[in-house]
């Protein structure tokens, strides 16, 4: 795992009473979390449990019902949209479907965060900012292709690419390995950490993966019903005699 | 999870939808106007969609107007020939086309080629999550997309119509030349006769109506795409009847406004 030092005292996220309904349909039931400077955090859950619905609404895409979402010390609800996008600057958002621009290639997608919020770059600053993200994630020689022609994996990583050229204190990943083959999970959760260690992020890792979590995590924290039904170390968390956790592990874990 | 009680209605869910809906698209045309005026202009990408609106309907834009040049001439001359009257042919097409028919078929060609397609792209990016993408990475993808998208339509189809307009002329002047033999010049002299500043005035204010019709109401279909591929699909589809309507209304209430204007 990771030999990054955790600072417990300071929270970069942190999230109390946390509720949010889509008419009917009440998805988070009071929601409570501290992501703590340097920490890796996996929010476990089912599908459906509103795991994307948390982190869209840490990041300003959704507006929470009730409750406080403090990142980096600014309540994000109530920003007004200039302070929000200098929050949104300092974070990065791995979408689960890696929602890369496609009608730009390798190189546009990871320039344009960068030239669109920088003003007056030059052409070999901006350059170097794309060969070096693209270095970070291992792909320098996909500089012109279209997001079409690349793989899930590959898409994955020039997600996250796009994310670190603009050198985010955060790390928010939705699903990071879902619909990916063991070994290219793999490399992407060696990726993670590698960003961990580099850029020195601070991560929430949402995914239904205990592979995933086991080996990015230093805590987890299990979403069921709306709630957290526990949140500690891996093994913490998995020793019990719970139902809805054993059979979370089980199917993850064939013995 | 989920409760069962109904919901209350003003109306009907139909009506109140409807209405809702009409409120939607007057906010989001109204956010345009208010985004527009502010920094930054993307001005790049301003030109870029405005060869993308030219290219795309160009080729289309030729042939329709030429074509309609030729059929109007046709049809119009045995009329005039009962009151040996086809001298007066050129001024009545000139009148036709610089008027009605050249504003008109651009706004509908591109209504069917340029409106579809912003609504596909901005839905399809609607619906893989490209438009939160933007947003979160503090890109105010309404400025990006929606407000340049707009202002290439608005400033491109008032130039195509004029175009348009030109080639249905040159349409009209090969067939006008082979049956009465007039001069290229002649022609256009006749054909701009009765034609005044009003009526230009009139044509441009009404291309620009379209154009900025059609690409507010391609981006507003496109940006509520619901998800998945059918969103795309009935985004794209909505953007052109949408659209179409549109223009038909506004070309009556033009009409009838400058009707009001020229006898005042
Ligand atoms: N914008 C939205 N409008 C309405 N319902 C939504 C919206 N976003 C998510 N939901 C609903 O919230 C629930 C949780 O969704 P999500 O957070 O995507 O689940 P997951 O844990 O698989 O990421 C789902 O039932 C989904 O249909
Ligand atoms: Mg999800």
């Amino acid at each position: 795992m990771t030999q990054h030092t955790v600072n417990r005292n300071e929270s970069v996220i942190s999230i109390s009473g946390l509720y949010k309904s889509f008419g009917d349909l009440e998805v988070l039931k009071g929601i409570d979390l501290n992501l703590f400077k340097g920490e890796n955090v996996a929010v476990l859950g089912k599908s459906g449990t509103g795991k994307s619905v948390l982190i869209k609404i840490i990041i300003g895409l959704l507006k929470p019902d009730k409750g406080e979402v403090l990142v980096l010390g600014s309540n994000v609800a109530e920003l007004r949209s200039k302070e929000l996008d200098q929050i949104r600057l300092r974070i990065g958002f791995s979408f689960q479907s890696s929602a890369l621009y496609d009608s730009m290639n390798v190189y546009q997608n990871l320039a344009f965060p960068l030239t669109m919020n920088v003003k007056n770059l030059s052409k070999g600053k901006v350059d170097d900012a794309v060969m070096e993200v693209l270095d970070a994630v291992g792909l320098r020689d996909k500089l012109k292709q279209m997001p079409s022609d690349l793989s899930g994996g590959q898409r994955k990583r020039i997600g996250i690419a796009r994310t670190l050229i603009l050198k985010p204190e955060i790390m928010l990943y939705d699903e990071p390995t879902s619909g990916l083959d063991p070994l290219t999970s793999t490399e992407i959760i060696e990726l993670i950490n590698e960003v961990q260690q580099k850029y020195n992020t601070s991560s929430l890792i949402i995914t239904h993966d205990l592979t995933c979590a086991k080996n990015t995590a230093n805590r987890i924290a299990m979403l069921f019903e709306g709630k957290f039904l526990k949140i500690g170390k891996f093994d913490e968390v998995f020793d019990t005699d719970d139902d809805q956790l054993r059979g979370f592990y089980n199917y993850n874990f064939i013995q | 999870m989920v409760k069962n009680y109904t919901k209350e209605f003003l109306f009907s869910k139909g009506l109140d939808d409807y209405f809702t809906g009409i409120n939607d698209a007057f906010r989001f045309t109204a956010r345009f106007f208010k985004e527009v005026v502010k920094r930054p202009i993307h001005l790049r990408e301003v030109i870029n969609q405005s060869f993308e609106v030219g290219l795309k309907s160009l080729a289309l834009i030729s042939l329709t107007g030429f074509i309609v040049g030729i059929v109007f001439t046709k049809q119009s001359r045995p009329s005039l020939e009962e009151f040996g009257a086809t001298s007066w042919l050129p001024s009545l097409i000139g009148i036709a086309i610089i008027k009605a028919l050249g504003p008109l078929v651009t706004a509908l060609i591109c209504a069917g080629k340029v409106g579809s397609s912003i609504g596909a792209e901005l839905g399809s990016m609607k619906v893989t999550e490209q438009i939160d993408a933007m947003e979160v990475s503090a890109i105010n993808p309404f400025k990006y997309l929606v407000v340049t998208r707009v202002l290439a339509t608005t400033i491109t189809i008032p130039v195509l119509a004029l175009y348009c307009s030109f080639v249905a002329l040159y349409g009209s002047y090969l067939n006008v030349h082979a049956e009465e033999t007039s001069s290229l010049i002649s022609f256009y002299q006749n054909a701009f006769k009765t034609i005044n500043f009003l009526d230009i005035i009139t044509s441009v204010v009404k291309t620009v109506v379209y154009g900025f019709t059609i690409g507010i109401v391609g981006c507003y279909k496109g940006f509520n795409a619901t998800q998945g591929t059918r969103g795309v699909g009935n985004a794209a589809n909505q953007a052109v009847v949408l659209a179409m309507f549109l223009i038909f209304i506004e070309e009556v209430i033009i009409v009838q406004m400058t009707n009001w204007i020229r006898y005042f």
